[in-house]
């Protein structure tokens, strides 16, 4: 797949002297899910404000589609849709009202048809002459999505989508989201969920304190950084792990009751059937035995506290 | 290139506003007018001399057209921009395929045209009071739009510049009001000690009310092309600032 979005060496450093962006590399390609995991205040809605234009780099370059975000702003910004991650919106417009007007600031002739069946699509066409204000939480997170695709983009950013959003909403956004990618658009998520990164993302990138620190295909991620734990209960209570088996890094819990091996997933084969059958011979008894897996949250958790 | 739909659809949003509150709109200068009027033309003014051979009543009237085209297009243009920065909305303009001066355009436009409708209103509601002509109506047309547009983007750079609603008040409420009462809007400096006459040549609104009240009876404090410099000055150093702003991006982005 080729990339739509090219990020080279972008820092960001506020007025304030705070550094937001840290020479981050990133390439995003055509028609993926690309998750931007990290904590509050990583980072992650800097980047995504700087390549819609809100916020001006301190060094480096972003092109969009080949264009650069500053000297060819209207190419780049056209073909790009925000979604932000606090609900503004003007209190007393109505649905249609507002989102036609998006439609317009990005200078798209009038499409009341397109409109309309966008509405329909975020089942918003009921609510279409109801005053903002009067909205829920969730609808009014809807109305930002309509307002951002009122233009057809093919590349949208979703700020904290499901921030505060209840679990039956989250997964319909997760549905509007797959639709959307079915439809060709290329779609960049932040959020602290990991939960949804897992669900949804194809590709997982993981910033933190300004740094991007990994990107990677969600399986490959899990697969890299992952770690197994292979769990061997014992029939009989242990003092101590046998001296033949000291080479396996392996683990006695307190209770001697049960031990943990843990060991790398992608040469993981040619160890395990080496640790078994020197566990055999150790004379313990085995009890039972059962897997663990680190999920993308302990992945998360590690990345993190290892920068 | 410029974004046509954009400017427009910012221009009809803004009016929006307006119309939705015509009623207002069109009722509060309709009674302010005729308040000074029954106050000053009628039972003070009855009272006074004419001022340079034109009645009171006559005299005010540019004046104060002046006083709710200036605080008017300065309030208007300062909240369209405060407004969405105070909302967040600001959001979708800056990341939206278009120049600062497409934005610029859309809403001093906007602005502008507010205070050019308020202007007619007062006009319109004087000539219930008073026998109004205007000598010169190419030169008070031109005179109101300048005026219109320069102190509506005075409003545009105030709204900017403002972070809060204290900020946006101040300088309509602290500045522009005063300059525009010791302006001579309600009388003429000829009536004032010689040393205060100089001290409100430094007054910019002097030259505004000046040169606008020429447009109507041919009489003036400073003459008229010294005044319509001085609209000109102020236009182009709002426009300084404006492009100044448009390069660094000053409390727009970050």
């Amino acid at each position: 797949m080729s990339s739509i979005v090219s990020i080279k060496d972008l820092s960001k450093t506020y007025n304030s002297g705070f550094e937001a962006l840290k020479n981050i590399n990133l390439d995003i390609k055509k028609g993926e899910i690309l998750a931007l995991l990290g904590p509050n205040g990583a980072g992650k809605t800097t980047l995504i404000s700087t390549i819609c234009g809100i916020v001006s780099p301190t060094s480096g370059t972003v092109t969009v589609d080949g264009n650069d975000i500053i000297t060819d702003f209207r190419k780049t910004r056209q073909m790009i849709g925000l979604v932000p991650q606090e609900l503004t919106l003007g209190a007393f417009e109505q649905v249609l009202q507002t989102v036609s007007f998006s439609r317009g600031l990005f200078g798209c002739k009038k499409d009341e048809n397109y409109l309309i069946q966008l509405l329909k699509d975020l089942s918003l066409y009921d609510k279409k002459d109801t005053e903002v204000r009067a909205l829920s939480g969730g609808m009014k997170r809807r109305v930002l999505i309509a307002k951002a695709l009122s233009h057809e983009p093919q590349i949208l950013f979703l700020d904290e989508p499901t921030a505060g959003v209840d679990v039956e909403l989250r997964k319909d956004m997760w549905m509007i989201v797959r639709q959307l990618q079915d439809k060709g658009v290329t779609i960049i998520l932040t959020t602290h969920y990991i939960e949804e990164a897992e669900e949804i993302a194809e590709r997982v990138g993981v910033i933190n304190n300004g740094e991007l620190l990994v990107v990677e295909k969600k399986e490959l991620l899990m697969e890299n950084f992952g770690k197994k734990q292979l769990v061997i209960e014992l029939r009989e209570t242990a003092k101590e792990i046998p001296h033949m088996l000291h080479k396996h890094n392996m683990e006695l819990t307190d209770d001697g009751l049960s031990i943990s091996y843990t060991y790398d997933a992608k040469n993981a084969e040619s160890n395990i059937q080496e640790m078994l059958k020197e566990f055999t011979d150790s004379g313990l008894l085995l009890k039972d035995i059962r897997i663990n897996q680190s999920s993308l949250e302990d992945i998360f958790v590690d990345l993190v506290k290892l920068k | 290139m410029i974004n046509f739909r954009a400017i427009k659809v910012i221009y009809l949003h803004e009016m929006l506003r307006f119309w939705q509150t015509l009623f207002q709109s069109v009722a509060s200068p309709i009674l302010s007018t005729a308040l000074y009027f029954v106050v000053f033309g009628a039972a003070i003014g009855s009272r006074i001399a004419n001022v340079d051979g034109v009645s009171y009543g006559l005299f005010i009237i540019p004046g104060l057209t002046m006083l709710s085209v200036l605080t008017q297009s300065i309030s208007n243009a300062s909240f369209g921009i405060f407004f969405p920065k105070f909302t967040g909305t600001i959001y979708e303009i800056l990341s939206a395929p278009i120049s600062f001066y497409d934005v610029l355009i859309g809403f001093v436009g906007a602005a502008a045209s507010k205070s050019l409708f308020l202007a007619a209103i007062i006009l319109i509601t004087a000539s219930f009071f008073v026998d109004l002509n205007v000598a010169h109506p190419f030169w008070m047309l031109a005179f109101l739009i300048l005026t219109c547009v320069a102190f509506s983007l005075f409003g545009f750079i105030i709204g900017l510049w403002a972070e809060n609603f204290e900020k946006l008040q101040i300088v309509p409420m602290l500045i522009i009001t005063p300059l525009v009462f010791l302006g001579g809007s309600f009388y003429s400096i000829s009536m004032l000690p010689p040393l205060w006459q100089k001290v409100t040549l430094f007054n910019p609104v002097l030259y505004l009310v000046s040169g606008f009240r020429w447009s109507f009876f041919e009489i003036s404090d400073v003459s008229v092309g010294v005044s319509l410099l001085m609209v000109i000055v102020f236009l182009s150093a709002c426009i300084g600032v404006v492009a100044w702003i448009f390069k660094s991006g000053y409390k727009l982005k970050q």
